[in-house]
């Protein structure tokens, strides 16, 4: 057949969406992990927000996490760019569509994943600005001195910006969809790297539900316990 | 059984197409849903109009010709069954009943509820088959099959070929239809031998024939007649995996 410029298969491209979308459910982890950090209140052996600043001031400066961060990004863009292509082939897959759309019996976020991604998308954008552009371009942040050592009070930007209601309930609505979003990601992509076994598929969709459960509510966690406990 | 049938009629391929709305009374529950559309076509040339036209030729589900989307779902709302093995008494008196053609770019509607399905010959000729020069019969012991095997390829070899996968998926992907195909010979020593090429070519010519990409949502198997298996799938994203990984040269 011609190959004329860039041509992948549409397995090709499978590959790389749950190569890469694992690689993002990585991230999210380690993201939480430094996330519930903020939520440490002071104590004999350090300052409310200190483990956190510290944290925050290691990802922003070590070499290697500089590097990661590239690939990350990287990341993001190359499953969001092959996320809308895939879908654009799918569209026009059915010129016509049908007057009854199916209604077959099947796992209900699978065939919202564009629709949760975009939604992921324009927060992710949005969240970019809320705080990673703040750090890095603006730099409008207070300052810390931990040990004689100077610090950004990210942890301070964070528990301000979840003083407010509307704040909250947009992480926690966004956080849901991450939440659909996730739960069939995390199976699909063992599927769609041709690593299913009969024996070890049910395991894996209890994987992929209790990470759909547990990183959202992890998240969730952080705006809520903000807003409604004493910070 | 009085029912109510919304009919996608389209004169030729290039006309644009409608629904059409038509009244049927007295079907008995025992009829079958090409025996009642059998019924309509009747009353129709009766009254001088154009009988409905749709696919249909063994009438006993092995053929893989008969298609149809019934009320959302291809084959209709029984399990596991194609539309000539539907029976009327899965509907309720004075129900209406949507009959749409399959839809996917590349299953043209020829006429009616009538698609052109060649895409699908055209995925095996590109490399569903093996290879074996015309010989003696072989003993039938000569190469031994695990029985496993052998059962999972038949499950595979199972599939007609009728495209509800196609028409079911929200993608309008072929993924189950050519996984079915890929699997049935890759498990099996005679299938081995051209597996890494057979893979990649028939995936290739899916692309190009403009399938859409399957995003697991399994809808397919759902609604497949056969009660093909999406491992199926699994297997030959493998496959195909292991023969870009692990394969000789490029294919051309």
């Amino acid at each position: 057949m011609a190959r004329t410029g860039f041509y992948q298969s549409s397995l090709t491209k499978k590959y790389v969406m749950a190569l890469a979308g694992l690689f993002l459910i990585t991230f999210l982890f380690v993201h939480l992990g430094i996330n519930l950090l903020v939520l440490c209140k002071g104590s004999a052996n350090y300052e409310a927000r200190e483990l956190f600043n510290i944290a925050a001031h290691f990802m922003g400066t070590n070499v290697l996490i500089k590097i990661f961060e590239v690939v990350l990004f990287g990341g993001f863009i190359i499953h969001i760019i092959y996320g809308f292509v895939l879908q654009i082939q799918n569209w026009m897959a059915r010129p016509k569509r049908y007057k009854k759309e199916n209604f077959s019996f099947t796992s209900p976020f699978s065939k919202f994943m564009i629709h949760t991604g975009i939604i992921i998308f324009i927060f992710l954008i949005i969240h970019l600005f809320d705080f990673y552009f703040k750090a890095k371009i603006y730099g409008d942040v207070k300052e810390v001195i931990y040990d004689g050592k100077h610090y950004h009070d990210l942890g301070l930007l964070v528990i301000d910006k979840f003083q407010h209601l509307g704040f909250v309930i947009f992480y926690v609505v966004i956080l849901i969809f991450l939440g659909f979003h996730l739960h069939h990601a995390f199976q699909s992509v063992f599927q769609s790297l041709g690593l299913n076994h009969p024996r070890y598929m049910p395991v894996l969709k209890t994987i992929s539900l209790i990470i759909s459960i547990i990183l959202p509510l992890g998240f969730m966690i952080i705006p809520l316990v903000i807003y409604f406990g004493n910070y | 059984m009085n029912l109510t049938l919304k009919i996608w009629r389209q004169k030729d391929a290039k006309a644009k197409g409608k629904f059409v709305t038509y009244k049927i009374n007295d079907i008995s529950p025992d009829c079958s849903f090409l025996e009642m559309l059998d019924i309509l076509n009747e009353q129709l040339v009766e009254k001088d109009e154009e009988p409905v036209a749709f696919d249909h030729d063994c009438r006993e589900g092995i053929c893989g010709t008969c298609s149809l989307y019934i009320n959302g779902r291809p084959h209709g709302p029984d399990e596991a069954v194609t539309t000539c093995q539907l029976h009327m008494r899965k509907f309720k008196d004075g129900d209406t009943i949507v009959i749409e053609p399959w839809r996917a770019k590349p299953f043209p509607v020829i006429k009616d509820l009538i698609v052109d399905r060649y895409a699908f010959d055209k995925i095996i000729q590109a490399g569903g088959y093996i290879s074996v020069n015309t010989g003696g019969v072989p003993d039938a012991n000569a190469i031994p099959v695990p029985k496993e095997k052998a059962d999972l390829s038949m499950d595979a070899a199972s599939c007609i070929g009728c495209g509800a996968c196609v028409a079911a998926c929200k993608n309008a992907s072929a993924m189950l239809f050519v996984s079915a195909k890929v699997s049935q010979l890759a498990l099996l020593p005679q299938g081995k031998t051209e597996a890494k090429r057979r893979v990649q070519k028939m995936v290739a010519k899916m692309d190009e024939l403009g399938f859409g990409n399957c995003t697991n949502t399994y809808a397919c198997e759902a609604e497949c007649p056969k009660e093909i298996s999406v491992e199926n799938i699994a297997r030959m994203n493998r496959e195909f995996l292991g023969a870009k990984i692990g394969g000789n040269k490029k294919e051309k």
